[in-house]
């Protein structure tokens, strides 16, 4: 159990440096060093640089050394905190980062507890009921959940909602709070918003889930122990609740490790189509205006949370599966 | 398929021993209920009577044939040069192919659209000039082409075949170009993309997830590590981050291998995965065994023996794996970073339609989103077909 721990956190290490350095080789791709282009726009817009100054900013980002070099002298800084500056906002990174993260996790954890709460119950009763109706109803959308890109149903909520309802569903603020700093009215506000980005983000992980668990739930329910359960007599209710599915429960603890990266890649698509104040439309703003420090920066925070999400969900694991904890044990 | 043969082989041998005990009536109701084919059919034969027996995945596969045939003969099908503007048909609704006037049968024929500025909203508003029918022909000349590079031709399927009555099937966008037209052009970016993205990443990963899986031990181990780390990274941000570095001004083949590249850089993983397993599971196998003892090397081995034994379940996985190309292609170019304008696809097309106040206007721009949802199903559905055909335990 210990080893196993031991071994988890060590690829959790081996993870996050081939993430830093691919965020590095991403800030470093853009032809031309961002020195060069960050000076050429300081004298587009007409201050003077001089000499010193490159040699200091130089210096600053340590451009004088090997790529090896630049890529220690980053990463240090960023575990320190420093992410360094992005050029387009005039100010360090790591004030523009913060919120826009918070909000995307806020996001992400709402559409995994949608996903959660429809999955369970629409996943055992299909399993249950087995060709119903219901069963071929819910087969029906998941198929088109899965189909359907993100952005795709953004726009056609978005395009009912405001031709039927008349409302614009974009945005997490109304407009009185979205400057406004954080108070219990903000965050009420920010229920009514969240429900779109939620179900948006929520359906395709939904559709998965719901497969998931009708696919592995219908493997456990032909199994002997049920079958005895039932000649004991006990009732239908007790025989599918009490085993079956606290086996078939495993896929909703370990699909965090595979939907938080597909969560986070529909949050930052779906973020830019219904303008939600996170992640997604600065990234690409930064991408589209080579701010490659800010970019960078989001990359390796976003990878980030989704390593920390799947270890979460291994050790969850690890607590709720005894198959899992004595077989770690028994190694 | 030494799975299934291994089944099909079982089959024979119960059947051999089982008759001597049953009676000649149990015996031929027996045979009856299993076709007799089943016994002597090739592995292919087999998968292919399963496959015909999913009637959706049959569909679905007929569907997928006429998007591609569509998308190859994109010219001859479009009306319109998807490059024309027009300055009378600016977001211009859908119109409508008409059969019936003055309550008889009139053939199909258009009428043409006069638009007229609403001086509240500032918005083109678009009306039937019912005053003249313009039949719809067969068959038309139009603009000029090349079809399938070669073939230089000005035929097209359908038209009015007069100057300046157009007609525009779903709408014109906002320079007034034909979006039917543009999501027949965008077919041949869009639906290409995901088989040339599969064939990379299929290429990746039969040789990575091979090698893991063959040699095992330090190399598996490390080759898992990696797996499980590019599976972990949101792959959305992370190919914006390399699209976005590429530079701008690429003419637009160089730029569709550039972008088709990045996107398979993250879809091997799951495809070496499923070769990998496979890998380990049959090097213990006692035909591999035999073949080794036999005095067989290395890689005829891999080629002779292992990889027609799982070719059927790698058909299925990469099916199965286009669809994410697709939308993966659709969603950066959706963006802004995948496919630039001059270039159609789907997600450049979609890109029109990116705020509310464009789709409230002209929801017609959603249309080749339609075409990305139906293509996925499509896919999904033939990939689900052919995993359920290549399954040997698949109940018949």
């Amino acid at each position: 159990m210990v080893d196993y721990l031991i071994r988890r956190f060590m690829n959790m290490l081996l993870a996050l440096i081939v993430i830093s350095f691919l965020s590095f080789v991403i800030i470093q791709l853009p032809p031309g060093d961002y020195l060069t282009s960050y000076i050429t726009r300081l004298r587009a817009q007409g201050e003077l640089v001089s000499e010193e100054m490159v040699a200091s900013l130089t210096l600053q980002y340590g451009l004088d050394k090997s790529f090896m070099g630049q890529y220690w002298k980053w990463i240090t800084n960023f575990v320190q905190g420093d992410m360094g500056q992005s050029f387009r906002y005039q100010t360090p990174v790591n004030e523009l980062v913060w919120e826009r993260i918070g909000l995307t996790l806020v996001i992400s954890t709402s559409s995994l507890i949608f996903i959660w709460v429809v999955a369970f119950p629409v996943g055992i009763y299909v399993a249950v009921r087995q060709y119903s109706p219901g069963d071929y109803v819910a087969t029906f959308f998941s198929f088109i959940g899965l189909a359907v890109p993100n952005f795709m149903l953004a726009l056609v909520l978005m395009y009912v909602s405001f031709r039927y309802l008349r409302i614009d569903v974009g945005g997490l603020f109304s407009l009185q709070y979205q400057d406004a700093p954080w108070s219990f009215g903000k965050m009420i506000d920010l229920l009514g918003h969240l429900w779109i980005p939620t179900i948006v983000l929520g359906s395709a992980g939904t559709a998965g889930l719901v497969r998931i668990m009708r696919a592995n739930l219908l493997d456990e329910l032909r199994k002997l122990y049920v079958i005895t359960a039932r000649a004991k007599g006990l009732t239908e209710n007790r025989i599918v609740m009490k085993y079956p599915v606290r086996v078939a429960l495993n896929p909703f603890i370990s699909t965090v490790g595979w939907t938080l990266p597909q969560l986070i890649s529909g949050a930052t698509i779906t973020a830019v189509v219904l303008n939600l104040p996170t992640t997604g439309p600065l990234l690409i703003d930064a991408l589209l205006a080579q701010d490659m420090f800010l970019a960078g920066s989001f990359i390796m925070l976003l990878s980030i949370l989704t390593v920390i999400g799947t270890l979460i969900s291994d050790l969850l694991l690890i607590v709720i599966d005894p198959r899992i904890r004595f077989e770690k044990k028994a190694n | 398929m030494a799975e299934a043969d291994r089944e099909h082989g079982a089959g024979v041998e119960t059947r051999e021993l089982v008759v001597p005990r049953v009676s000649e009536a149990e015996r031929a109701a027996a045979l009856d209920d299993r076709d007799d084919r089943e016994f002597y059919a090739s592995q292919w034969q087999l998968m292919r009577r399963r496959f015909f027996r999913h009637k959706v995945a049959v569909g679905a596969t007929v569907v997928l044939g006429m998007l591609y045939l569509a998308a190859l003969f994109s010219p001859f099908l479009s009306p319109h040069d998807p490059v024309l503007r027009s300055l009378a048909y600016k977001e211009a609704p859908p119109m409508v192919v008409r059969w019936f006037a003055e309550g008889r049968l009139r053939g199909p024929f258009v009428y043409p659209l006069t638009s007229e500025l609403d001086r509240e909203t500032y918005e083109n508003v678009y009306q039937e000039d019912r005053a003249q029918r313009y039949p719809v022909k067969l068959f038309v000349r139009g603009f000029e082409y090349k079809l399938l590079g070669l073939f230089a031709s000005d035929l097209h399927l359908f038209g009015t075949g007069v100057e300046g009555v157009p007609v525009h099937l779903f709408g014109t966008d906002a320079l007034g170009r034909d979006v039917f037209s543009r999501t027949l052009y965008g077919a041949q970016i869009s639906l290409s993309v995901g088989l040339v993205g599969v064939a990379i990443s299929f290429f990746l990963g039969i040789l990575i997830g091979g090698v893991a899986g063959f040699f095992g031990g330090t190399v598996d181990e490390v080759v898992q590590r990696l797996i499980e780390i590019i599976i972990g990274i949101p792959s959305l941000p992370l190919w914006m981050g390399l699209s976005a570095a590429l530079p701008t001004g690429w003419p637009v083949l160089k730029m569709y291998f550039a972008i088709t590249v990045i996107v398979s850089l993250i879809g091997w993983t799951s495809l070496a995965r499923v070769v990998r397993g496979k890998f380990l599971s049959l090097r213990e196998e006692d035909f591999v065994v035999a073949a080794k003892l036999a005095g067989r090397r290395d890689l005829p081995t891999i080629f002779l023996h292992m990889v027609p034994s799982f070719l059927s379940h790698i058909i299925a996985s990469l099916t199965l794996a286009i669809p994410s190309m697709i939308l993966a292609e659709t969603a950066l170019s959706f963006l802004g970073l995948g496919m630039q304008p001059p270039a159609m696809s789907w997600g450049v097309l979609l890109k029109a339609a990116q705020n509310v106040h464009s789709i409230a206007l002209a929801p017609w721009l959603m249309i080749p989103g339609l075409f990305v949802i139906i293509t996925v199903l499509a896919f999904n559905f033939v990939g689900d077909g052919l995993r359920d055909a290549a399954d040997p335990y698949a109940s018949h």
